[in-house]
C-alpha cells in the first residue's frame, strides 16, 4: 500500500509530460512506463456500451460515480454463468452446486487480495455498500452503542453513511456527531480532535467523496480513532474504483463498498471486518445460509462469513465482481492512478480556463470526481444542455445534501471519470459547457 | 382571451419553427426569462411542486370566476417549461382545465429532450395544476 504522500512519489506517477520533460533518468525506466501507460483506445473497446450515440452525439459517460460502466469480460461472465453454471450455493450435494459454490468462493478470496484483508472469511458479501452499512449500524447497535454514547460521521459523507448512523441514534439515544468541512473540501482535522471523546464509539467515514473528490486522510483518522477506543468504518464506494486499498495497513475495521462502482454488477457489494470483531458482532438478517443449527429453542449461528449471509446471495452478481476484480488487477491500480491523476489534472486546468465556472471544493488530494457550478446557473440547466450533447454528467446534491448545505448551494454539475474516459472527452465536455453558458445567457 | 385549444396551437406552430433541438431550447431559455418573477411570498414551501430536481413554485387564485396560476422555477429550462404550462392553462375556467388535453407538450418536440427527471418534473407539475382546479371546483 502507498500512502497519499508516498504515491506522488513512485514511478507508476510519472506521466507521459515529465518522461517528455526529460525527468526520467535511464532508458529501462522510460521503457517500463511505456509499457504500464493505459492506452485508453484499447480500454474502451472492452466497454460495449460506451459505443454509441446519445441525442446524435457520440456518448460521453461522466456519470461513474453514480455507477460505472461494465467491461465485455462481466458481461460475459455473467452470461455465461447463467447459461451453463447456475445453480444455488453452500447446499447442494450436486456436481453444478459444487462447481457454482467453488467459483463463488474464488471471488471471495479475490476481494480478500484485492484489499489485502487477512482472511477470506473476513469477506461479507452484501447488496452494496448502503446495506454493509445498515448491517453495521444494526447490528453493531445491538452489540456496542448505549445511551449517551457518540458516533462521529463528517459533513461530506453520502446519505448512506448518515442516516444508519442517525436511525441508530434515535433508536439507541447515541448521539451523531459532524467532522465539519473547510471551503476546499478537506476535512477540518482540528475539529475532529474535538470531537473525539471516550464516549465516541463509531466513527465512520468515506475514503473518497462521491461529491468533492477529496481522499480523506484516512490513517491518521484512524489511528485517533482507536486511541479513544472507537472502531472505525470506512465508505470505500468512491476509493475502489479509482486506487488501490488495503484495510490491513489503514486499520480500519469495516471497509464497505459496491460492485457497480467498480465495474462489477449492481446489487452486490463488500462488507470486509476484523475477523474479532466479526465474530463478536451479531448477525443482522435471519435465514438459511447464516445459521449452523436451528431448533424453535435456540439457533446457533454459522460461522464467518456465512454468519452474515442470509439467504441465497446475488451469485451471478458475485461472479461478475469477480470477473470485475480481474479486469482491473490486469489494468493494475498504479497505472490506473497514474492515468486518471493525469486526467484529473487535464480537466482541472481545462475546465478553471471556462468563464464563471466555480470548482466546488479544491481538496488537497482529489480522486478523478469533480463538482462544479457556472456561473449563476441552475445545475440542471447545464446538465440538461450538456445531456442534449450526449455528455451525461450528474447533477443535484448527489445524495449529500448536508455538504450542499455547507456551501449554501442546492447542488452541483458533478464530472466523475474512469480510466476508460479521455483527454478528448473532456475537450467535449469543455466544449458542451461553453455551449450551455453561451445558451443559458 | 383565447381558448386552451387555440393556445396549444399556437405554441405548436411558434415551436415548429425550429429544426434541432438547440432552437428549441433557446426559445424555451428565452421564454423562460421573458416571465416575470412570481412574488417572493409565495416562494416557500407551502407553494412548492415536488418531484422536480429545480425549484418549482405554483401559485393559484380566482379572478373573475377564472383560474389563474403564477408559477416560477430557479431553472431556467424549467421556468420556460412551467411558463409554456402556464401560458395555457391560466385564466380559464376550471372546467375547461379539468376538461383540457394537453397535447401540445407532446407535439413540440421537447418532451424527448426531457431528461427523466425533468419529466417526473412535468408530470408533477402539470398533476398540481390539476388538482388546484378540482379543488376549486369542489370548493365552487
Ligand atoms: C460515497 C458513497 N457511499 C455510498 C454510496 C451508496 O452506494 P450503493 O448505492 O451502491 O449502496 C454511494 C453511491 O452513490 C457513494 O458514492
Amino acid at each position: 500500500m502507498r500512502t497519499s504522500g508516498e504515491r506522488c512519489s513512485s514511478k507508476s506517477w510519472i506521466t507521459s509530460t515529465q518522461v517528455k520533460n526529460n525527468k526520467l533518468e535511464t532508458l529501462e525506466e522510460a521503457n517500463t512506463i511505456a509499457v504500464m501507460a493505459l492506452d485508453p483506445n484499447k480500454i474502451r473497446a472492452d466497454f460495449p456500451i460506451l459505443d454509441q450515440e446519445v441525442n446524435g452525439y457520440p456518448l460521453v459517460y461522466l456519470d461513474n460515480g453514480a455507477s460505472s460502466q461494465k467491461p465485455k469480460a462481466v458481461i460475459d461472465t455473467i452470461s455465461k454463468y447463467y447459461e451453463h453454471e447456475h445453480s444455488n450455493i453452500h447446499r447442494g450435494v450436486h456436481t453444478l452446486s459444487g462447481k457454482a459454490t467453488e467459483k463463488y468462493e474464488l471471488v471471495r478470496g479475490k476481494v480478500r487480495k484485492l484489499i489485502n484483508a487477512a482472511h477470506e472469511h473476513e469477506i461479507i458479501f452484501t447488496r452494496g455498500t448502503t446495506e454493509s452499512i445498515n448491517l453495521l449500524a444494526s447490528s453493531l447497535g445491538r452489540s456496542a452503542i448505549s445511551e449517551g454514547d457518540e458516533i462521529i460521521v463528517s459533513e461530506l459523507e453520502h446519505h448512506s453513511n448518515i442516516v444508519p448512523w442517525q436511525l441508530l441514534c434515535e433508536k439507541s439515544g447515541a448521539k451523531l456527531k459532524v467532522i465539519p468541512v473547510d471551503d476546499n473540501g478537506n476535512l477540518e482535522l482540528g475539529a475532529y480532535d474535538e470531537l473525539l471523546n471516550d464516549k465516541t464509539r463509531i466513527v465512520s467515514v468515506a475514503h473518497v467523496s462521491n461529491t468533492l473528490g477529496t481522499v480523506l486522510p484516512l490513517k491518521e483518522i484512524v489511528e485517533k480513532a482507536h486511541d479513544q477506543g472507537a472502531l472505525v468504518v470506512i465508505d470505500g464506494a468512491q476509493a475502489v474504483p479509482h486506487m488501490s486499498v488495503d484495510v490491513q495497513d489503514l486499520n480500519c475495521d469495516f471497509y464497505c463498498f459496491s460492485s457497480h462502482k467498480m465495474f462489477g454488477p449492481t446489487g452486490v457489494g463488500v462488507l470486509y471486518g476484523k475477523e474479532d470483531l466479526l465474530n463478536e458482532l451479531p448477525p443482522y438478517h435471519g435465514g438459511g445460509n447464516m445459521i449452523s443449527r436451528v431448533t424453535f429453542e435456540k439457533t446457533e449461528y454459522n460461522e464467518l462469513p456465512h454468519k452474515f449471509e442470509a439467504g441465497t446471495p446475488n451469485i451471478a452478481g458475485g461472479m461478475g465482481l469477480g470477473a470485475a476484480i480481474d479486469y482491473i488487477e490486469a489494468l493494475g491500480y498504479e497505472n490506473i492512478e497514474a492515468y486518471e491523476r493525469d486526467l484529473l489534472s487535464y480537466a482541472l486546468q481545462k475546465l478553471k480556463g471556462i468563464e464563471g465556472l466555480r470548482l466546488i471544493g479544491e481538496p488537497e488530494e482529489q480522486a478523478c470526481v469533480i463538482s462544479f457550478l457556472l456561473g449563476e446557473h441552475h445545475p440542471s440547466d447545464v446538465g440538461a444542455i450538456l445531456d442534449r450533447q450526449g455528455i451525461a454528467v450528474r447533477t443535484g446534491h448527489h445524495c449529500t445534501q448536508p455538504l450542499m448545505d455547507r456551501y449554501g448551494i442546492a447542488g452541483t454539475v458533478r464530472a466523475s471519470f474512469s480510466f476508460y474516459n479521455t483527454k478528448e472527452e473532456v475537450d467535449i465536455l469543455v466544449a458542451g459547457i461553453e455551449k450551455a453558458r453561451s445558451m443559458l445567457g | 382571451m383565447a381558448s386552451i385549444d387555440a393556445l396549444q396551437k399556437e405554441i405548436i406552430e411558434d415551436f415548429s419553427m425550429f429544426e434541432d433541438w438547440m432552437g428549441k431550447y433557446e426559445h424555451l431559455i428565452e421564454f423562460g426569462k421573458s416571465l416575470s418573477p412570481l412574488d417572493d411570498q409565495y416562494k416557500t414551501e407551502d407553494y412548492e411542486v415536488k418531484g422536480c430536481q429545480a425549484k418549482v413554485w405554483l401559485h393559484t387564485e380566482i379572478v373573475d370566476g377564472k383560474l389563474v396560476f403564477e408559477a416560477d422555477s430557479d431553472a431556467i429550462i424549467t421556468k420556460g417549461i412551467i411558463g409554456l404550462l402556464v401560458h395555457v392553462l391560466s385564466d380559464h375556467e376550471v372546467d375547461e382545465i379539468l376538461n383540457t388535453n394537453l397535447y401540445f407538450i407532446d407535439e413540440i418536440g421537447i418532451k424527448e429532450h426531457l431528461s427523466p427527471t425533468r419529466s417526473n418534473g412535468l408530470v408533477s407539475m402539470i398533476k398540481q395544476m390539476k388538482i388546484y382546479a378540482l379543488g376549486y371546483k369542489a370548493k365552487a
